[in-house]
């Protein structure tokens, strides 16, 4: 039976872009900067799309959410090959304070009204590094997770997970419906095709508010400040071992 | 830059894959003199290889002004590879344009998807700028036309598979010149030797030589008479494309320099700081804007056939390769003694840029085209 499939799209400042502190240390410089799919999420999208042509999946959803640019953001992963797509509009203070917490009960709420059996999401979003949100949504759902995941496989009813772990390599098997956050080398995106891109003109996106979900998200965290990290100071030389573990214990750190 | 949501996907991925797919390869292709032919199929897949050719027949079925867009983001990882590509397309859409409905069957797929490459056969040793004066002749024999004559300076030749040739059929002047589709390995047709040369050095160039060449009456494209008509409206697009390719190195060499400026220091500091420097930059970015701007009026004018578009198209062609030179040098020239050495990009935008202001119509030949349209209208 062929699975129904939720991609988280988390649009993000750039990989390429050199991230600024604005004057007044709230958060960093974000208007005017170029974004885009976070990176870990466009090898989500591929994934899924993997599995469409397959036969594997019948259908690819994409999920948003923020402000109106995620339509972009969206529209990239439809170019991809995805079938449709969700926008959770959140904006303002509102998308500012959204966390993981949040996110992970927006995707919940999501995969339960689209009726999906599996949720794939990027590992990590290259802003925050938080790593959370696919752990969240397994534990929500109270679904089995395969995190980091570097290869997927199909068995029956199951999915055979390969991940990466500190030690090495993994495997875990999850009984369908699941959750799985992708890993930098479970796959090499596809660039989208100028043909795809305007049959992506045609593919839906539809829009949600959270008042919809009825998803509290509330904020849970509050940022003090952003700060830059303090500049690279020199080293300095020592002449010997001994004047090494001196100058470490000086410094307090031995 | 008012471009819509889709034509700013497109000019994404055109970046991405130039940034990924050609830059890295830039040097090494103009040092080695290699004509990437996988790469260019990589392109092609993603529908690089025939844009503003319709989907009826395989192309990609976008605008001009899409087009034009999309060759500026891939000329900035290498303009000689993408200037070869929009010297293809241009073959694709005069083939769509003018061909009868088996002749595009035919052809068009294969060269959307680069399975096949095509050159543009018009300038001869003895006729550049007076290109209607061509000297190649195609001699009608049965269901074949015997070709005697050469071509000189064809990008691509003697490593491309079609050759789409302005030849002699009828009296002097344009209006007895006809265009005919040559297929390599066909007896009769060889190649000169590969020219060396300062620039676009990832395409070769050679003469093509006819030689009692015998190609079938159905290998023409249009009508006899027509071939001239079909190369110079080949050619207002093609204007179109190569000042888009000038737009895409003068972008990347403003960028280049904008950095330079502000990583070197003499005088205790940065270059970014003297005014001089500032100003040029701001010059150099205006008039990279100016260029952007009258290229992509050139190019809608030019899909809606409006009656200003020839004008435009050589106006467009004539201000931007000129302007986007200067950008390049000025570029260069900021990046001091560094700019001089091949471990730094600069120089091949340089040397691959300077031959638009003399192929597809020499600047000269835009200000004689504007100049007469004045005149007369």
């Amino acid at each position: 039976m062929a699975m129904r499939v939720l991609v988280g799209c988390k649009r993000v400042i750039d990989y390429a872009v050199k991230i600024r502190v604005k004057p007044d240390k709230t958060g960093v410089v974000t208007e005017g900067v170029k974004h885009s799919l976070n990176p870990f999420d466009e090898i989500a999208v591929e994934e899924a799309v993997r599995l469409k042509e397959k036969k594997l999946a019948s259908e690819v959803i994409a999920v948003s959410c923020g402000p109106p640019p995620c339509q972009e953001t969206l529209r990239t992963a439809l170019a991809m090959g995805v079938d449709r797509g969700i926008h959770v509009e959140i904006g303002g203070k509102d998308y500012e304070t959204l966390q993981p917490i949040h996110v992970s009960k927006i995707l919940a709420k999501l995969a339960q009204e689209e009726k999906v059996d599996l949720i794939i999401l990027g590992k990590q979003a290259i802003d925050d590094d938080a790593n959370q949100t696919a752990q969240m949504t397994a534990a929500v759902l109270d679904w089995p997770q395969g995190v980091f995941a570097s290869k997927i496989e199909k068995m029956d009813g199951t999915l055979k997970i390969q991940r990466e772990v500190d030690g090495g390599v993994e495997y875990v098997e999850a009984k369908l419906p699941a959750v799985i956050s992708s890993d930098l080398r479970l796959n090499e995106p596809r660039y989208a095709t100028l043909p795809n891109i305007m049959k992506a003109k045609k593919k839906q996106i539809a829009k949600k508010s959270i008042s919809d979900l009825g998803v509290d998200i509330t904020p849970r965290v509050e940022v003090l400040t952003v700060e830059d990290p303090p500049v690279r100071e020199a080293g300095a030389k020592v002449e010997s071992v001994e004047e090494l573990l001196t100058k470490l214990k000086d410094l307090g750190r031995i | 830059m008012g471009l819509n949501d889709e034509q700013i996907q497109m000019q994404r991925i055109a970046t991405e894959f130039a940034q990924k797919e050609f830059l890295p390869y830039m040097a090494e292709w103009d040092e080695k003199e290699y004509f990437a032919k996988e790469t260019m199929q990589k392109a092609a897949q993603l529908g690089f290889g025939a844009i503003y050719v319709s989907e009826k027949y395989g192309g990609t079925g976008l605008t001009r002004l899409d087009s034009s867009i999309i060759f500026e983001a891939l000329s900035r990882g290498c303009v000689s590879t993408t200037a070869y590509m929009s010297i293809h397309n241009m073959c694709a859409w005069m083939i769509e344009q003018f061909g009868s409905e088996e002749q595009k069957q035919h052809w068009i797929p294969s060269l959307a998807s680069m399975e096949k490459f095509a050159s543009y056969c018009l300038t001869e040793p003895g006729s550049g700028s007076d290109a209607a004066s061509l000297a190649t002749t195609a001699r009608c024999d049965g269901d074949f036309y015997i070709l005697n004559g050469s071509k000189a300076f064809i990008s691509g030749g003697g490593d491309t598979d079609l050759y789409v040739i302005m030849v002699r059929t009828g009296s002097p002047g344009p209006k007895g010149i006809s265009c005919i589709l040559v297929e390599k390995d066909t007896p009769g047709l060889s190649f000169g030797k590969k020219e060396k040369k300062v620039g676009w050095n990832s395409q070769p160039t050679r003469a093509v030589i006819l030689e009692d060449c015998k190609v079938p009456v159905s290998n023409r494209l249009g009508e006899e008479g027509q071939g001239f008509n079909i190369a110079m409206q080949g050619l207002n697009g093609g204007r179109i494309n190569i000042a888009s390719c000038s737009l895409g190195a003068a972008q990347a060499s403003l960028e280049l320099a904008a950095n330079h400026l502000k990583v070197r220091k003499q005088f205790n500091k940065p270059l970014a700081e003297f005014q001089h420097n500032q100003f040029k930059l701001a010059q150099m970015a205006t008039n990279l804007v100016a260029s952007r701007l009258l290229v992509r009026k050139a190019a809608s004018s030019l899909q809606q056939n409006l009656p200003d578009a020839v004008s435009l198209c050589s106006m467009a062609k004539l201000f931007a390769t000129d302007q986007c030179f200067d950008i390049v040098n000025q570029a260069l020239q900021m990046h001091g003694g560094y700019g001089y050495l091949k471990d730094y990009a600069v120089q091949q935008y340089l040397r691959d840029i300077r031959v638009h202001q003399i192929l597809e119509g020499t600047n000269e030949i835009m200000q004689l085209i504007v100049s007469r349209d004045i005149l007369q209208n």
